[in-house]
């Protein structure tokens, strides 16, 4: 399961769907798990007619939450040491959204072998949605 | 802003790891966590966000007997003053602009939590999509029931001036 330092090398990638057509319901879900209760992710009356947005409207920490899945099933269980990302757009009820780990540096941080890691999520326009990076414990 | 007790419970990693898609069975399945490298349940990389919950202020919980700016007879609970000129991104206003968790540890059930959340930095920058836009950064640092660090939570909301351009 775990990623080994010397199998690893600067560019590789590893890429998963996070989700095809994203349904209201996940963000119902979403709220209810997180606590993150704002009316802008499930309301869709006070978000159109109040706050002026097209339709609710995914919370960021939900794909980054997707994203992390991405990235716990490349570098396994309990692995991952860092991970921060920028929301750098919305993400829309009927988006289709992919994201992809880049391998970018294998070094060793306190005697333990680390991969640091380019992190991007995209919309089914291309358009990056989340954009970040994270770090991984590794086996020698 | 503090977090006094976040108990880690199974039954809420398990909620959470479902509503962020995530069937991996690290997170509800004792018998098959326990053969994994962690040893036990350990909770998906983003779940400290869900100490909203044990937050008896945060303010995106509506709270008993109290208005809710959500839509009811009404498309929103609070009457904002129109006349007001400008004001605060139509309501909601905040958005989350950045997110980033070192993990000193991976938590897991029976594991108790608390955090403190400190201010950072606040900065301003003009944006085409959205006007004036207002960021602010706050630190959250977790810590178990010995005290240890375990996580450390650095955010940053942004509040717009008008919704954003689509």
């Amino acid at each position: 399961m775990a990623l080994s330092a010397g199998n690893l090398n600067i560019g590789d990638t590893y890429k998963e769907c996070l989700v095809e057509d994203l349904k209201r319901t996940q963000l119902v879900q979403y709220s209810g798990a997180s606590g993150d209760y704002n009316p802008l992710h499930t309301d869709e009356i006070f978000t159109t007619q109040v706050a002026g947005y097209p339709s609710v409207f995914a919370h960021g920490m939900l794909t980054m939450g997707m994203t992390g899945r991405m990235l716990t099933n490349y570098v396994g269980d309990g692995r991952l040491k860092a991970f921060g990302v920028r929301f750098t757009s919305q993400v829309w009820p009927g988006d289709t959204l992919h994201s992809t780990a880049t391998v970018e540096e294998v070094t060793v941080e306190d005697d333990q072998p680390v991969v640091k890691l380019k992190v991007e999520t995209t919309n089914q326009d291309g358009k990056v949605v989340v954009s970040g990076y994270a770090s991984a414990r590794v086996d020698t | 802003m503090a977090i006094d007790r976040f108990p880690v419970e199974a039954s809420h990693i398990m909620m959470f790891a479902r509503s962020v898609a995530d069937a991996n069975p690290i997170y509800y399945d004792e018998d098959y966590a326990a053969a994994t490298e962690p040893g036990r349940i350990i909770a998906p990389p983003t779940f400290a966000q869900s100490s909203a919950q044990f937050d008896p202020d945060y303010f995106l919980r509506p709270k008993i007997g109290e208005p809710w700016f959500g839509s009811g007879k009404e498309a929103t609970g609070i009457k904002r003053d129109r006349s007001g000129g400008g004001g605060g991104g139509g309501g909601g206003g905040g958005l989350h602009a950045e997110q980033h968790f070192e993990y000193h540890r991976h938590i897991g059930p029976g594991d108790v939590l608390s955090a403190t959340v400190k201010p950072g930095k606040t900065w301003e920058k003009q944006s085409k999509r959205a006007g004036k836009l207002v960021f602010s950064e706050t630190v959250t640092e977790y810590r178990d029931q010995n005290g240890e660090l375990v996580i450390t939570a650095r955010g940053v909301g942004v509040r717009t001036e008008r919704p954003v351009d689509q």
